[in-house]
C-alpha cells in the first residue's frame, strides 16, 4: 500500500471573467477530498469563485535541458508581443 | 418574551458550538495531515464565531452588564447546556469525524428551522451560520464514507466510533419546558419534528459508508440539564484558565 496520498495541483478562478490560476498543491486521497482540501487551504477568505484540481502526475512538464530549443529562438522577436498597440481603457485584465 | 427563558434557550444553542469548537481547537497543529488539520481548525473557528453571535445576544439581554467573555468563561460546569456528544474526546480521527457528522446533520436541520424564526437576531445568526454548517456536513460526511468504505482498519475504527457515539444522538432533540415556551413564542419548529429526518439521513450515509446502523434503544442524556460527563471539567479547566487567573484580561 502506498503510504502517502497523491499530490494535486490547485487552480483557482478569483473572479468571473478571469482565468483559473495555479494557486499551489496539496495532498488528498481522491478528487472530491482534493476539492474540499483546496477550499480549506486556499479559498476560505473569498479568494475565488471556482476551483479546479488535477492530480500532479497528469501534468507533463517541459525538460529544463530543452530550454534552449524551446525558448531561446524567441529572444530577438519582440514584435511577437502585441505591445505596439494602444489599448482602450475599457479593456480590463490584459 | 421572557428574557430568562430566551437566555436559557440561547445557551442550549451556543454552548454546543462553543464546546465542540473548543474540542476541535485542541487538534490545531495535531491533525492527521496538514490539510485536515487546517480543515478542522477552520470548522472550530466557524463554530466559535457562531458562539460569539449567540453570547453577544445573551449579553445584550442581561441587565447585569455582562460581556460575551463573562458568559463564555465564567460560568460553572452545571450552567453549561451543551449536549454530551460535543464534549466527547478526540479519541482518534474516526471519533472526530463521527462526532462531527452526528452533530453537523442536526445542526444543519436545526438552523433550517431557525431561519424562519420570528426573532430577527436568531434569524440573522441562522442565515449566516447555515452556509458554514452546510460545508461542515459535507466535510464530515465525505470523510465518514471514506473511512467506512476504506481499509479494514479504518472501517473497524469508524464503526467503533459510530457504536460508541450513537447513544449521545437522542439528546440533541431534547427540549426543556423553557425551551418549549421559547420555540412556541418565536414560532420555531421543535427539534422533535425533524428527528425522523435526522435518523434517515444518518442511516443512509452509514449504509453508503458500508457501516452498520447501531440497534441501540438506550440513550445517554444530561448535558442539556447541566449534568455533564467526566470530560467536561477538563475542557472548562483548559478553556477558563486565562479568565480565572487574570480576571478581565483582554487580548
Amino acid at each position: 500500500m502506498k503510504k502517502n496520498w497523491p499530490l494535486w495541483e490547485v487552480f483557482v478562478r478569483s473572479k468571473n471573467g478571469l482565468e483559473h490560476r495555479h494557486f499551489g498543491s496539496l495532498h488528498a486521497p481522491d478528487a472530491e477530498i482534493a476539492l474540499n482540501n483546496a477550499r480549506d487551504v486556499y479559498t476560505r477568505r473569498k479568494e475565488g469563485v471556482s476551483i479546479w484540481v488535477v492530480e500532479s502526475k497528469y501534468i507533463k512538464a517541459s525538460n529544463p535541458d530543452d530550454n534552449s530549443e524551446l525558448f531561446d529562438p524567441a529572444d530577438d522577436k519582440a514584435y511577437r508581443h502585441p505591445t505596439f498597440y494602444d489599448l482602450p481603457d475599457d479593456v480590463e485584465h490584459m | 418574551m421572557n428574557n430568562q427563558n430566551l437566555t436559557h434557550y440561547l445557551y442550549g444553542l451556543a454552548d454546543n458550538a462553543l464546546i465542540l469548537g473548543q474540542r476541535l481547537s485542541e487538534l490545531c497543529g495535531h491533525g492527521p495531515t496538514l490539510e485536515t488539520d487546517i480543515a478542522l481548525t477552520n470548522i472550530a473557528l466557524d463554530l466559535l464565531g457562531q458562539t460569539r453571535s449567540y453570547y453577544q445576544y445573551i449579553a445584550n439581554l442581561s441587565h447585569e452588564n455582562l460581556s460575551e467573555d463573562d458568559v463564555a468563561f465564567l460560568r460553572k460546569e452545571h450552567e453549561y447546556r451543551n449536549v454530551l456528544l460535543v464534549e466527547q474526546p478526540n479519541a482518534d480521527f474516526a471519533y472526530v469525524i463521527t462526532r462531527q457528522y452526528f452533530f453537523d446533520v442536526f445542526h444543519f436541520l436545526m438552523l433550517e428551522k431557525l431561519q424562519n424564526s420570528k426573532d430577527l437576531n436568531l434569524k440573522a445568526i441562522a442565515q449566516k451560520s447555515i452556509k458554514e454548517v452546510s460545508y461542515h456536513k459535507r466535510f464530515s460526511g465525505d470523510w465518514l464514507k471514506r473511512l467506512g468504505d476504506g481499509t479494514e482498519l479504518s472501517q473497524e475504527k469508524v464503526q467503533n466510533a459510530v457504536n460508541d457515539l450513537w447513544v449521545f444522538t437522542n439528546e440533541l432533540f431534547e427540549t426543556s419546558k423553557a425551551d418549549q415556551t421559547v420555540l412556541k413564542e418565536l414560532q420555531i419548529e421543535s427539534p422533535e419534528t425533524f428527528k425522523s429526518d435526522y435518523y434517515k439521513i444518518i442511516s443512509s450515509t452509514l449504509e453508503e459508508a458500508k457501516l452498520n446502523v447501531p440497534e441501540v434503544t438506550y440513550f445517554q442524556e444530561g448535558g442539556k440539564q447541566g449534568i455533564h460527563s467526566e470530560h467536561m471539567g477538563y475542557i472548562l479547566a483548559d478553556m477558563q484558565y486565562m479568565q480565572r487567573t487574570y480576571p478581565d484580561m483582554k487580548w
